[in-house]
């Protein structure tokens, strides 16, 4: 039996009963969507659409459509790639991490945020996969197999390589501790859907639990299983951002040649990860009616996440600036120098005002619990975390050593029209996900719900104490 | 009667009262086939006396086959069948060899312990269960007694343990 402070607030307010958990989640998947559902699918898809046409593009006359030259032969692809992993950190970080701390508050939103970890993955999987050109022989490419003009193998001294493998395994193992919270919860709904008469959806979630029963030797090797998934995933998605960095940390550019990055960059994905869990979460809370669920309270903890994570990658950029003019040398110097003053400075300072000054409003209690607020703060820092990305690997190559090879990067339709193809496929992902998949982790909040509602029923006991 | 057909069903609306129930009934003599909850309940492996999953074992050789695998691979390719000279470093050198050895141990831990997991909880997606109650994945808490295994009292008597025990209902439940 663990114990819990009475001082602490209730993690699910409306003194729900474990039969309401059941039946405020499950009902998502068994009604049909609120009209702004159909909407915001439909705006995606077109999105999607319009994206995969450029994608199409690409493919078929070659990445010599993006605005790539011989100086910046990275650009939107990496900084997109980036972005969309850093996003993906934030749910691991909810489920894994937050698992071996005994943070309760992770529990209405570990699923939401696990499967946005999924779909970023998918999202940043895209842009390696199309720059090879030729996808199909991606796989082929990229994994250790006999080269067909001789027994030549991969390069495992390529930080390239291990990102292929750091990726593939943060996809497939979030994939599957995301799979096994669901279990329990699509027995759930299969058995109310045989209440109900449904055949066809107790069929179909019944497949999909595995046919789970929930027995008491079962739910014990299922507690050993997720207790240990988090304990492999938490040094897996701090190793995943780390070999991140190294793409760049490993080579020799100035810039980028930094022995601060793994920790930077894992400090930048959590924070730009909770900054689009809370975008999403805002919305899907209120769409979904989920406000004694997904509570002020769990706002304002991911806004003091952000605040710390923040604060970290504000040092950090203070830090580089630092050490490349006390080093001395002159090529880090100048590509320093170059970021906050030369034709990229507008990149540089809105990402130090999105990313080092904006998370600091949330010192601030009343915008720190400000759903509006949040909401634009949230955006803002995703967009300042784009521009970090931008900054530290456009800015890096675009002043080459000789003056003569200097250019200027100028995205096309189609680096745009790429990235806009992510942000469809991650929304329908996410809205499909909203609609058929509970989208609050139902056996795990059933076992705090209890006590939370004898708290709220004690409440006004508390308040009753304190004024006498 | 033959085992595994024919149960009673002792139904407990909460955590707390299933527990005290388990040891109430273990008391009595009576064989307990299986308790099913919509959530994992502290406590229950104790009071149902279950031995500790060996899972975190498999799991842990799992580890040490990716590990052994990563390196053996790595070192054989770079080291041995196709030596090649990258920046003038060793064949085999260890560190590089590092990042990808980690991510194939967490790999084949995690998917070897899941795949362990699924085949001895006897989860397979053309499974259709045995319920003994629906509300069991809702919000109730259900204990079955296997009536062939607990042959020595009647159904009456074993009705009476469950409902003393803090059953809120008692059901029979037959399977062909």
């Amino acid at each position: 039996m663990q114990v819990t402070s009475s001082v602490r607030d209730p993690l699910v307010t409306g003194g729900k009963t474990v039969k309401d958990v059941s039946h405020d989640i499950s009902r998502h998947v068994e009604n049909k969507p609120p009209r702004s559902w159909w909407l915001a699918l439909a705006v995606s898809l077109v999105v999607f659409a319009y994206g995969l046409y450029c994608v199409c593009t690409v493919l078929w006359h070659g990445i010599g459509v993006w605005g790539l030259n011989k100086t910046v032969g990275w650009a939107w692809d990496i900084t997109n790639f980036v972005w969309w992993v850093g996003i993906g950190h934030a749910g691991t970080l909810i489920s894994a991490i937050l698992l071996l701390f005994r943070q309760k508050w992770r529990m209405s939103i570990n699923r939401a945020a696990e499967a946005m970890t999924i779909f970023a993955v998918i999202c940043a999987a895209t842009f390696p996969l199309i720059h090879m050109g030729r996808l199909w022989l991606g796989f082929y490419w990229a994994l250790p197999l006999p080269n067909a003009f001789g027994s030549l193998w991969a390069n495992f001294n390529s930080p390239l390589l291990w990102d292929v493998f750091a990726i593939s395994t943060y996809f497939t193992v979030s994939l599957v501790f995301w799979y096994i919270g669901l279990i329990p919860d699509f027995a759930t709904i299969r058995d109310r859907a045989v209440v109900q008469g449904n055949q066809i959806r107790a069929a179909v979630y019944n497949a999909l639990s595995f046919g789970w029963q929930g027995g008491a030797k079962t739910w014990m090797r299922y507690e050993a299983v997720a207790l240990i998934l988090a304990g492999l995933s938490t040094p897996l998605v701090l190793s995943v951002h780390t070999i991140v960095s190294m793409d760049f940390a490993t080579s020799v550019i100035p810039g980028w040649h930094t022995t601060i990055f793994p920790p930077y960059f894992v400090a930048g994905a959590i924070f730009s990860g909770f900054a689009m869990v809370l975008t999403l979460l805002l919305i899907t809370r209120v769409v979904f009616k989920l406000e004694d669920y997904i509570t002020i309270y769990h706002i304002e903890l991911m806004n003091i996440i952000i605040i710390v994570t923040g604060s970290i990658v504000g040092i950090a950029y203070i830090t580089e600036l630092f050490i490349s003019w006390y080093s001395g040398v002159e090529y880090e110097g100048y590509a320093f120098y170059n970021r906050v003053q030369g034709p990229y400075a507008w990149a540089y300072w809105s990402m130090m005002t999105c990313n080092v000054i904006s998370p600091q409003l949330f010192w601030i209690k009343k915008i720190r619990m400000s759903i509006v607020a949040t909401f634009v703060l949230s955006i803002i820092v995703n967009i300042g975390m784009w521009f970090e990305r931008f900054v530290i690997i456009v800015t890096s190559l675009h002043r080459d050593y000789i003056p003569s090879s200097w250019t200027m990067f100028h995205p096309t339709m189609y680096d745009i029209g790429e990235y806009v193809f992510t942000f469809g496929l991650f929304f329908t992902a996410f809205l499909l996900f909203a609609k058929f998949f509970p989208v609050i982790n139902m056996a795990e909040v059933k076992s705090i719900v209890r006590s939370d509602s004898e708290k709220v029923g004690h409440s006004s006991h508390v308040e009753e104490e304190v004024h006498a | 009667m033959t085992a595994d057909k024919n149960f009673l069903v002792g139904v407990f609306d909460n955590e707390e009262v299933l527990l005290d129930g388990i040891s109430k009934v273990r008391s009595t003599g009576l064989k307990i086939h299986d308790v099913f909850s919509p959530f994992p309940v502290h406590g229950i492996d104790d009071a149902l006396g279950l031995k500790r999953s060996r899972l975190p074992r498999a799991a842990f050789l799992f580890g040490l086959t990716g590990t052994s695998l990563a390196l053996t691979m790595q070192i054989w390719m770079l080291g041995y069948d196709w030596p090649m000279i990258i920046g003038g470093k060793n064949f085999a050198s260890l560190p590089p060899f590092i990042p990808v050895t980690f991510e194939l141990t967490v790999l084949l831990a995690a998917l070897g312990m899941v795949a362990t997991f699924m085949i001895v909880s006897d989860l397979k997606p053309y499974k259709w269960p045995r319920q003994f109650d629906v509300r069991s994945t809702d919000d109730k808490h259900v204990m079955a007694i296997d009536l062939a295994l607990n042959g020595g009292k009647s159904k009456e008597e074993i009705s009476r343990i469950l409902k003393d025990a803090g059953a809120s209902e008692v059901n029979e439940k037959n399977f062909e």
